[in-house]
């Protein structure tokens, strides 16, 4: 065999090594109970779920609470799912800036005890500038 | 006034940049039909260059028009309206310009008319070829801004930046009332753009870009005209000037978001970043193959494949970042304008038609009789390029996968991929691995390149071996590096620095003009020293170890301790300990525009809605006085700077500013956004942000008065402080005012008692021209307000009226960042090389160019009189 078709077969090795490796890496976007389905299984994947945060009639959200004064990297909210499934999260850091304002959250993370434990949020806010459309922000509980 | 002209004759101009792009395609493409008579492409030459010229001018007039527009805050029109203010400083207008997708278009659709200006002038002989390729792009580009409707198919080509308002949103109320009505102010740059950085980085960026067209229409031209290898010599200066631009492009906007935003890094591995550094990565590669492509078949063969795949992928990023495919995954992609379809087309015309003539041309390009071998410069240089393609394709796989979930969409099945959850793990899983060879391999590369080294005599790089070595195990000893990984990074690229090093000492003193690429590796090798112990080796600081967390104390400590607890609560005035500082909160400031300081915010009143203040007191700032008592000043509305003192155990103090943005205006609901400010020493950056703040603007909340009677050197509570009557005492004057005969005043001076200090609340109690007046004092520090309510001559016992508010408090986050001056060091001698390497190059093909411009003169004259 040629040195170039050695070559050539150790890149396409690598290649199809760096295509099966983000395939495993990838996250899914899922719901709250296949989310509770796969912790109870044992897979410790995180995931992606997407949904609303929970509010009364009045526009006002339920069932979140930062407290700075007591401990600034402890928020927790209740996020309602696609299936209107609704799960207490918990987010070991800082409240996102503009999070009250978010119409649609992904919190990227696992179910942990009963509680979905958030290692990132993404949002979609009412963009600043222009009306009528979204905008996506993060924030991630980063652990160097 | 509505002005319609300005905006009319931009459209038009865009509709004659768009049709002369056309024709220009079309006439360049028959001057460079070769089977052509010689007459007739000189025709068809001249007219072309005429259209182009006239290209020329109907974008510098679009582009006149829309700064027009900006410039002279016409807010009739939508873009002005949405991208610049009246309030905006004279140099950021020109960012306003930008800000929009149109804009940027506009950008790339300008560089690439000067670009092309350019090589009709410096290269004559390519011309009717190269521009063909030009002209096509500058007719897809101008095709985006066209903002054309064709009639009865409803069909939408193009997003114009002309526009008025009123025909963006004709739904609201305000144009029912008054069809002529023109705001009074624009809606802003959003004020993290506001950066001098955002003034620079976007032309570079898309300069580089643009720039990636020129190898490109070269390597078409090549295969088109069949000078299957002459197009490389005036493609490489090119292709290196783009690598230089792009790069510093790149590393522009990594250091914005290092000094701006708050991901408290350089680079994030967003979707966005990734699709501009990916092209970037096979760029290099090629220009590598092409320095190779003149001896080497094969090397010329994969300089085509290169070369192409570098504009594709530009296109292809492109296309990612402004069809809203992103989507979810994406912080900073535009919003879909609707482009989605032409954009594809575009994309897909270039993939289709490049591709398709490589293919045509792939059997009569020429092949290596013999195998490359091992010990040539060739197979080094062959094995770097490839380790840049993987690593590139590594990130793009990632990166595209919300394209695959849009794929399956189409076929009809749900996919449902995310990308990873932990992205850093994942890119650095590969990255760093390839990057450890690829900075060996330059190394490796230079001594066979300089044959230094070859088959039988490989001592020449013993030492360069050796002492790397050395060096590093100094250097893995002191900072402490024991993961395998970062050991293995940092032992390549100190191998990469000394032999590129030895090469560099060794040709500098022949020809420094050759020594581009040695310079560039060395700068390479030391930003991946640097990113390694900024990025690995961060610290946070800012630990929180208060022990407030009783409900979650078991917790807090579980899990080794690990709890992610990395920010912390600073309130007003009270020192927190972090790390080994000592931190504490002392105030608010805002910025005014002409004086070189901020001020504390309580010397001014800011007047809402505007971008002025009122002075308080009188403004001096080092000695100097800038305003009196009374005066209006300008300052940047959106901007305060929260004054964090860091004590140092050896008794040092320095100040940082973290900047927080609110803009009501935008905001709507006060939204913050938080920019780091950066303690630079030498060995280490420390970084530090504010995430969460009491609104500054907004007017303290009072709690419901609570009245306390008490006698002289009684103690009460005030929420929850213990608080002491010390003494009422007389006063002549309040607030500088002498009193008259008849009036008097006291003041109470209340001791208040917090943990570690004591404050005194002293407010006083007045009776002038028979008036009562009562006079509060406020405690920011501890949320009260305490007015001297009455006094009872009869008892002794005084009454005072008490409000308490929430304590002002910040959460803030530090971090400490070691070496991250080797990487800027690094991006520096990277630039400098890549500069001598591209200024070579240019050298090269000029002095070919003129040698063949002689000889060619030469054969004409020579034929002149057989001709006759």
């Amino acid at each position: 065999m040629k040195k170039i078709q050695i070559f050539g077969l150790v890149i396409i090795a690598v290649a199809i090594g760096i295509i099966v490796s983000t395939a495993g890496d990838a996250s899914t976007y899922v719901d709250f109970s296949k989310a509770q389905e796969m912790a109870s299984s044992g897979d410790n994947e995180s995931i992606h779920v997407v949904g609303k945060l929970k509010k009364n009639t009045a526009g006002q959200i339920l069932e979140m609470e930062y407290q700075p004064e007591v401990d600034p990297n402890y928020f927790t909210f209740t996020l309602i799912d696609n299936n209107n499934v609704a799960q207490k999260v918990v987010y070991k850091s800082t409240k996102p800036q503009d999070f009250d304002k978010s119409e649609q959250v992904v919190v990227i993370g696992k179910m942990q005890n009963g509680t979905f434990a958030a290692e990132k949020i993404l949002m979609k806010c009412p963009s600043k500038y222009e009306n009528g459309k979204l905008e996506t922000t993060e924030a991630t509980a980063s652990k160097s | 006034m509505i002005h319609t002209t300005i905006g009319s004759a931009g459209h038009l101009l865009v509709i004659i940049a768009f049709v002369s792009a056309l024709v220009a395609t079309f006439a360049y493409f028959k001057a460079g039909m070769t089977n052509a008579a010689i007459d007739e492409q000189l025709t068809w030459k001249r007219f072309a260059r005429v259209t182009y010229i006239v290209h020329v001018a109907a974008v510098l007039g679009v582009v006149f028009s829309l700064y027009w527009i900006i410039g002279n805050h016409y807010f009739e029109y939508h873009y002005a309206w949405k991208n610049s203010s009246l309030s905006l400083p004279t140099g950021y207008t020109i960012s306003s310009f930008w800000q929009d997708q149109e804009g940027s278009f506009l950008l790339w659709i300008f560089w690439n008319v000067v670009l092309g200006s350019i090589l009709i002038f410096s290269n004559r002989s390519w011309e009717a070829p190269v521009m063909t390729v030009f002209a096509l792009v500058q007719a897809f580009l101008t095709s985006m801004i066209l903002g054309v409707v064709i009639p009865g198919l409803d069909l939408k080509i193009g997003s114009t930046p002309f526009l008025l308002l009123k025909e963006v949103m004709p739904d609201i109320p305000v144009f029912k009332m008054d069809p002529n009505f023109v705001a009074a102010d624009g809606q802003g740059l959003n004020p993290l753009l506001q950066n001098y950085w955002m003034v620079i980085h976007p032309p570079t960026l898309f300069l580089g870009f643009a720039s990636t067209l020129i190898p490109f229409s070269f390597a078409i031209a090549g295969l088109w005209t069949k000078k299957i290898q002459e197009w490389i010599r005036p493609a490489l200066p090119w292709a290196l000037f783009s690598a230089l631009v792009l790069g510093v492009g790149i590393l522009m906007g990594a250091y914005w978001a290092y000094e701006t935003l708050n991901f408290g890094s350089y680079w994030n591995w967003d979707p966005v970043e990734n699709s501009s550094i990916v092209p970037w990565l096979v760029l290099v590669a090629a220009v590598h193959t092409m320095i190779i492509g003149r001896k080497n078949a094969t090397a010329l063969k994969t300089s085509f494949i290169l070369t192409i795949a570098t504009f594709i992928l530009v296109l292809y990023s492109t296309f990612m970042t402004r069809s809203g495919i992103l989507g979810n995954a994406s912080v900073h992609s535009f919003t879909d304008l609707g482009l989605s379809g032409q954009l594809l087309i575009y994309l897909m015309t270039f993939v289709i038609g490049s591709i398709g003539i490589l293919i045509y041309r792939w059997k009569s390009l020429p092949s290596d009789e013999e195998e490359v071998s091992t010990y040539s410069r060739e197979f080094w240089i062959f094995i770097g390029a490839t380790l840049l393609c993987l690593s590139g394709f590594q990130i793009i796989a990632t990166t595209s996968i919300p394209v695959y979930n849009k794929i399956a969409e189409l076929f009809g099945t749900v996919l449902n991929m995310a990308l990873p959850a932990d992205q850093i793990g994942h890119y650095n899983k590969f990255q760093l691995w390839f990057f450890s060879l690829i900075i060996i391999l330059t190394g490796v590369g230079q001594f066979f390149w300089w044959k230094r080294v070859g088959k039988g005599k490989l001592q020449g790089l013993y030492n360069p071996l050796l002492i790397s070595l050395l060096i590093s195990a100094a250097v893995i000893t002191v900072q402490g590096v024991k993961d395998i990984q970062y050991i293995a990074l940092l032992t390549a690229a100190i191998f990469a620095v000394v032999a590129n090093g030895t090469i560099l000492l060794n040709i500098i003193r022949g020809n420094y003009n050759l020594s581009g690429g040695a310079i560039t590796h060395i700068g390479v090798a030391l930003m991946l020293i640097g990113i390694l112990f900024s990025s690995a080796y961060t610290k946070v600081v800012s630990i929180n170890n208060s022990g407030l967390m009783i409900s979650r104390s078991e917790e807090f400590t579980s899990n080794d301790n690990k709890e992610n607890k990395e920010n912390i609560t600073l309130w007003l005035n009270k020192p927190e300990k972090m790390g080994e500082y000592m931190l504490t909160w002392r105030d608010v400031r805002v910025e005014p525009r002409h004086i070189p300081s901020y001020i504390p915010k309580s010397w001014v009143d800011l007047i809402e809605n505007d971008y002025h203040a009122v002075a308080l007191r009188d403004i001096v700032v080092n000695d100097k006085k800038y305003n009196s008592k009374g005066d209006t000043l300008e300052i940047f509305p959106e901007n305060f700077y929260y004054e964090i003192e860091y004590r140092e155990p050896s008794g040092r103090v320095f100040n940082l500013f973290p900047r927080v943005q609110i803009n009501e205006k935008m905001g709507g609901g006060g939204g913050i956004v938080s920019s780091p400010d950066i303690n630079r020493e030498i060995d280490k950056d420390l970084y530090t942000y504010v995430s969460m703040v009491t609104n500054p603007t907004a007017e303290p909340i009072w709690s419901q008065t609570e009245n306390f009677t008490v006698n002289m050197a009684d103690t009460f509570f005030v929420n929850d402080y213990v608080a002491i009557l010390d003494n009422v005492v007389r006063v002549d004057s309040i607030d500088g005012v002498t009193l008259g005969e008849g009036d008097a005043a006291v003041k109470a001076m209340i001791r208040v008692l917090d943990n570690d200090h004591e404050y005194v609340i002293s407010p006083s109690y007045v009776i002038r021209n028979q008036m009562v007046a009562r006079k509060p004092e406020v405690n920011n520090d501890l949320g009260l307000r305490v007015m001297l309510q009455e006094i009872n001559p009869q008892t002794g016992q005084f009454t005072f009226a008490v409000n308490t508010t929430q304590r002002d408090f910040i959460v803030m986050k530090a971090t400490e960042k070691p070496l991250i001056n080797i990487l800027w060091l690094g991006t520096f001698v990277m630039t400098i090389g890549l500069i001598m390497a591209t200024i070579r190059r240019f050298r090269d093909f000029i002095k070919m160019r003129d040698k063949e411009h002689i000889a060619a003169s030469k054969n004409k004259d020579k034929m002149k009189p057989q001709a006759v």
